[in-house]
C-alpha cells in the first residue's frame, strides 16, 4: 500500500532481519533436500495443494488494523503439513518437502503481486513460512509422528487442533518480537495485540487447516475446491470489513485536516500529533482498540475550534487559556459524541486539556491514558510545529518536563521524548 | 408484527397442514435406518444454530448456520431422517409469536422435504470410500431445491402480509442468500464428512471444528455492518459540525446528499454508484472551511479577491477528500459541483458532457436546497417557485435532463426541506454574526458570479 501508515516501519530492525534471514535458508534447505533423487514422493497430491496455496496467496488480503494476511494460503499450507493420508493410500512426504511446496507456491502466487508493484513485506511472508515449517517439523519430523500415525478420528482432530494453537502461537510470538523491536513497544503488550488477532481470524485458520487435512483423507483432491468457496465468501467478508475500516481512518484524517484550511490550525498539525501520540501509545504499550481510538482523537482533537468566532494565533491551544483549552475540548467532544458510535474518543477528546493532576477534582476518575498522550503531544506540536531543529525540540521537551507531574504526565514525556527521538534518527 | 391479513393466515395453515403430516410418516419409513446418537446430536445443533441465528440479522452467514447442518444431515441420517430433524426448528429458543414459529418450521419441512426427494433421486446416500466426487453432485442439487422452495414460500407469505409483489421478494430472498446457501452449504457437507464413522470419523465433535470458521465469518460480516453504519453516521456528524459555521446552510449537505440520491434514482443510476454520490453530496460543501470566515459572514459587497475565495472552496474540498481512496468518482463532483452547462462556471469552466456526471447532478440538488431553504436575506422560496427556477436555468446552468429529473422526484415523492439537524449547534454565540447576503449556490446569485461582476 503507498499509503503513509501511521506505523514505524523500520525495515532494518535485527528482528525482521533475523526472520527474514531464517525465512531464507529454511526455504534453502527444503528445496535443496526435496530436489535431491527420491526427495518428492506423491507429486499430484503436492500439485493440488501447491494449487491451494498459490491461489490463496493469489488473493491475499490486507486485514482490519493493517496487518498482511493470506488467510486461505496459510490454512492450505497447515492442510498439507497435516495431512496423513489419501484415499486408499498413506501419504508420508516429509517436512522439508512441505516447506518446499508451500515456499514455491507463495512465490508463485505472489508473483502477480509484484508485477502490479503490490509485493507484500519479506517479513510476513518469511513469518508465515517459519510457523508452517514448525508445525510441518513438529507434526512429521519428531517421535510424535509416530504416536501421531496411530490416532484416528476425534483423537487425531484433537491433535490437530492442539498442533494448530502451538503453530499460531509461534507465528503470533515471531510478529510480536518484530514489532516490538521496530516500535520500541513492551513485547508483552505487543505480543497481547498479536494473540488478540490469532483468537479471531488465527483461529479460522488454523482449524480450517486441520479440516482439510482430515476431509483431504475421505474426500482426497476434492476436499480442496469444497473448502475454497466457503473460504472465499468469508475472506470477502474481511476484506470488506477491512475496506471500510481504511475509508473511515481515511476521511478521519482528511476531515481533520478541515480545521487547518479553515485556518483555526497549523498545517499538517492534527497529523503530526496522530503519528506522535501513536508512537506514544504504542511505546506505553496499548492494544490495538486502544490506539485506534487514540488515532481517532488524535485526528480530530482540535475539531472544537471550529465552533470558535476567531482563531487562536496559530491554533496553538498551549497558549490559550486553562479554561479556553478546556471549553475547546467540550465543544469538540460535544461534536464527536454526536457520531454515536465513538463515545470513547468523544472522552478522550473531551479530557485533553485536564492537567494530570487535578487537585480539585479528587474524587473524579483519572484522566484517560489517551487523553494525557494527546496533551503532551498537543502541547509539543503546538511548540515545535513543522521545525526539525534539534535545539527547538529540546526546548519544548524541556518546556514540557518542567509541567511534569502537575500539567503532564511524566509517564508519558518519557515516552514521548523516546519517540520524538527515533523519529528524528530515522529521519536523518 | 401487524395483524396478519386473513389470506396469510389461511396460506400459513395450508403450509402447516401440508407439512404437519411429513415427519410423523418420514419417522415411521426410515425409523432404525439411522444411528440414534448422530440423530439427538444432530437434533439438538439444529435447535442451536437456530435460535443463535435469529438473533443476527439477515445476513448471508445466519442463513447459512442452520443450513449448513440441515444439509449434513442427508448423507448422515438419511432424507427420512433429515425431514424428521427439520421439525426440531419448531422448539428454537427465539421468542416469535406462535404464528411465525409454525411458518418457518413448516417451510423448513417442507424445504428439507424437497431436499431430501432431490438428493435421493440423483442417487445421494451414505458417504462411503467410493463417495467422492459423485457425492457433490446430489448434494449441491439437495441445496438448490431447499433454497428454492425455501425462497418461494417465504415470498408467498411477504406477498400476502405486505402487498410487495412475489417475484421482487423471491428475488431480494435469492440474492441475499445464494451465496450464503451454495458457498457456506458447502461446509453441510463437510461436517457430514468429518462426522461419519465411515469418513474422518469424529463424530459429533466436528461441528465445534467446523462452527469455528463459521463464526468467524460471521464475525466478520456483522463488523462489517456495523463499521459502514459507524462511517455513515461519522461524516454526517462531522459535516454538521462543519455547518456551525453558518447557521443559515444547517442541513444543507445531507438535504443535497438526499436530493442528488433522487435524481440518481430517477435516471436509473447503478447503486454502488449512488452509494457514492450519497457521499460526494454530503460533502460537497466542505471546502468552505477554506474560506476565511470573514468573508463568509461579510454582509456587504465582496470584493474581487473575496469572490475568488469564495469560487476556490469547490477545489479546496477536492483537496480535502483527495486522500480518501473509495470516493474516486465522488472527488469529480465535489470539484465541479459549480461548473455550468454553457462553461461560465468554477473552477475550471467545463461545459455540457465535460462537466462530471456527479457534479452535474449535485448542481441541481445544491441549488434546490438553496432556494427552497430560508436564508438571511430572504425566506424560504416554495418549493413551485424553485422549480420555475430550475427550468429557467436548465440548459444554461443545469443539466436539463437531471433538472426533469429532480423534478419528477420531488413531485411524485415529496420534499422536506427542514431536516431535523443532527444535532444543536453548542455554540450559538459563534454564530451571532451578521448574516450574510451573498449566497453560492443560489442560481440568481450563481449568475452573477459567472458574470464576474460583484453583486
Amino acid at each position: 500500500m503507498s499509503r503513509p501508515r501511521a506505523r514505524f516501519e523500520d525495515p532494518g530492525t535485527t528482528g525482521t532481519v533475523v526472520v527474514v534471514a531464517s525465512g531464507c535458508l529454511l526455504a534453502l534447505v527444503a528445496v535443496m533436500v526435496t530436489a535431491s533423487p527420491g526427495g518428492f514422493v506423491d507429486v499430484q497430491i503436492a500439485v493440488a495443494f501447491a494449487a491451494f496455496i498459490a491461489l490463496g496467496e493469489l488473493v491475499r488480503i490486507t486485514l482490519p488494523g493493517g496487518r498482511d494476511a493470506a488467510p486461505i494460503s496459510t490454512a492450505g499450507a497447515l492442510a498439507y503439513a497435516l495431512l496423513l493420508r489419501w484415499p486408499g493410500e498413506d501419504v508420508d512426504h516429509g517436512a522439508l518437502q512441505v516447506v518446499s511446496v508451500t515456499v514455491v507456491a507463495m512465490l508463485v502466487g505472489v508473483a502477480p503481486h509484484v508485477v502490479g508493484g503490490r509485493a507484500p513485506s519479506l517479513e510476513s511472508m518469511s513469518r508465515r513460512l517459519l510457523a508452517v515449517g514448525f508445525a510441518a517439523l513438529l507434526f512429521r519430523g519428531t517421535e510424535l509422528a509416530e504416536f501421531v500415525g496411530g490416532l484416528r478420528g476425534a483423537a487425531l482432530a484433537l491433535v490437530m487442533v492442539c498442533f494448530v494453537l502451538a503453530t499460531l502461537v509461534v507465528d503470533a510470538v515471531l510478529a510480536a518480537a518484530v514489532q516490538a523491536g521496530a516500535a520500541g513497544a513492551p513485547f508483552r503488550a505487543v505480543l497481547r495485540n498479536e494473540l488478540q488477532v490469532q483468537v479471531g481470524i488465527g483461529s479460522a485458520i488454523g482449524t480450517t487447516g486441520a479440516l482439510i487435512a482430515l476431509a483431504a483423507s475421505i474426500m482426497g483432491v476434492w476436499a480442496l475446491p469444497v473448502f475454497v468457496v466457503p473460504l472465499l465468501l468469508t475472506q470477502f467478508a474481511f476484506r470488506r470489513y477491512a475496506t471500510i475500516r481504511q475509508t473511515s481512518l481515511q476521511t478521519i484524517r482528511a476531515l481533520s485536516r478541515v480545521t487547518e484550511l479553515g485556518g483555526y490550525t497549523e498545517a499538517g498539525h492534527s497529523r503530526r500529533v496522530s503519528v506522535l501520540a501513536l508512537a506514544v501509545g504504542r511505546e506505553l504499550g496499548m492494544s490495538d482498540a486502544d490506539l485506534r481510538d487514540l488515532e481517532y482523537a488524535a485526528l480530530m482533537h482540535d475539531i472544537g475550534q471550529l465552533s470558535l468566532a476567531e482563531p487562536i494565533p496559530g491554533g496553538a491551544t498551549v497558549v490559550a487559556a486553562p479554561g479556553d483549552q478546556r471549553r475547546i475540548a467540550g465543544l469538540g467532544a460535544e461534536v464527536i459524541r454526536q457520531t454515536g458510535v465513538l463515545d470513547q474518543v468523544a472522552t478522550i477528546v473531551d479530557l485533553q486539556a485536564e492537567p494530570y493532576r487535578r487537585a480539585h477534582q479528587i474524587d473524579r476518575a483519572e484522566v484517560p491514558l489517551a487523553s494525557r498522550i494527546i496533551k503532551a503531544v498537543n502541547a509539543y506540536d503546538d511548540l515545535v510545529g513543522e521545525s526539525t531543529e534539534t535545539g527547538r525540540r529540546l526546548e519544548a521537551l524541556e518546556r514540557l518536563r518542567l509541567g511534569m507531574a502537575y500539567e503532564y504526565d511524566p509517564t508519558v514525556v518519557d515516552s514521548l521524548s523516546k519517540a520524538v527521538d527515533r523519529i528524528s534518527r530515522l529521519g536523518a | 408484527m401487524d395483524p396478519l391479513p386473513l389470506r396469510a393466515r389461511l396460506f400459513v395453515v395450508a403450509v402447516a397442514v401440508l407439512a404437519a403430516p411429513l415427519p410423523v410418516i418420514a419417522f415411521v419409513e426410515g425409523r432404525g435406518q439411522f444411528d440414534v446418537v448422530d440423530f439427538v446430536a444432530l437434533g439438538l445443533l439444529i435447535v442451536f444454530t437456530d435460535s443463535i441465528g435469529a438473533r443476527g440479522s439477515r445476513d448471508m452467514v445466519k442463513i447459512a448456520l442452520s443450513s449448513v447442518v440441515a444439509s449434513a444431515c442427508l448423507p448422515l441420517v438419511g432424507g427420512w431422517g433429515s425431514i424428521v430433524l427439520a421439525s426440531a426448528t419448531a422448539v428454537a429458543y427465539d421468542r416469535q409469536p406462535a404464528v411465525k414459529r409454525v411458518f418457518n418450521t413448516a417451510q423448513m419441512i417442507l424445504a428439507a422435504t424437497a431436499g431430501a426427494a432431490s438428493f435421493t433421486l440423483l442417487g445421494g446416500a451414505a458417504i462411503g470410500p467410493e463417495s467422492f466426487p459423485y457425492l457433490i453432485v446430489p448434494f449441491m442439487a439437495a441445496l438448490a431445491m431447499h433454497c428454492l422452495v425455501n425462497g418461494m414460500l417465504v415470498a408467498g407469505i411477504v406477498h400476502l402480509h405486505q402487498g410487495v409483489p412475489m417475484r421482487v421478494v423471491f428475488q431480494g430472498t435469492m440474492a441475499g442468500s445464494l451465496s450464503g446457501y451454495f458457498g457456506y452449504g458447502l461446509f453441510g457437507l463437510l461436517l457430514a464428512v468429518m462426522w461419519d464413522a465411515d469418513g474422518a470419523g469424529v463424530g459429533p465433535a466436528s461441528a465445534l471444528l467446523l462452527l469455528v470458521p463459521l463464526f468467524v465469518a460471521r464475525w466478520a460480516y456483522a463488523q462489517y455492518a456495523e463499521e459502514q453504519q459507524a462511517y455513515d453516521r461519522t461524516v454526517r456528524a462531522l459535516m454538521t459540525a462543519v455547518e456551525t459555521k453558518d447557521l443559515y446552510t444547517r442541513g444543507h449537505s445531507e438535504r443535497v446528499s438526499a436530493g442528488s440520491v433522487l435524481i440518481a434514482r430517477a435516471i436509473g443510476m447503478r447503486e454502488d454508484r449512488v452509494c457514492s454520490l450519497r457521499y460526494a453530496g454530503m460533502l460537497h460543501d466542505v471546502g468552505k472551511l477554506g474560506v476565511p470566515t470573514r468573508v463568509l459572514q461579510k454582509s456587504g459587497r465582496l470584493t474581487e479577491g473575496e469572490f475568488a475565495a469564495i469560487q476556490r472552496h469547490p477545489m479546496q474540498g477536492h483537496e480535502i477528500v483527495r486522500e480518501i481512496e473509495f470516493l474516486d468518482e465522488a472527488m469529480a463532483g465535489i470539484m465541479h459541483h459549480h461548473e455550468r452547462i454553457d462553461g461560465m462556471g468554477y473552477p475550471m469552466g467545463l461545459a455540457g458532457e465535460d462537466i462530471p456526471e456527479f457534479a452535474r447532478v449535485i448542481a441541481v440538488a445544491d441549488a434546490f436546497d438553496s432556494m427552497t431553504t430560508t436564508r438571511s436575506y430572504r425566506g424560504a422560496r416554495t418549493i413551485e417557485e424553485a422549480i420555475v427556477e430550475l427550468r429557467r436555468c436548465a440548459g444554461t446552468q443545469f443539466d436539463p435532463a437531471f433538472v426533469e429529473a429532480m423534478i419528477e422526484a420531488v413531485e411524485t415523492q415529496g420534499w422536506s426541506p427542514e431536516v431535523t439537524p443532527l444535532f444543536e449547534s453548542p455554540v450559538d454565540e459563534a454564530l451571532d454574526e451578521p448574516a450574510h447576503r451573498f449566497d453560492h449556490d443560489d442560481p440568481t446569485h450563481a449568475d452573477s458570479v459567472a458574470r464576474g461582476g460583484a453583486l
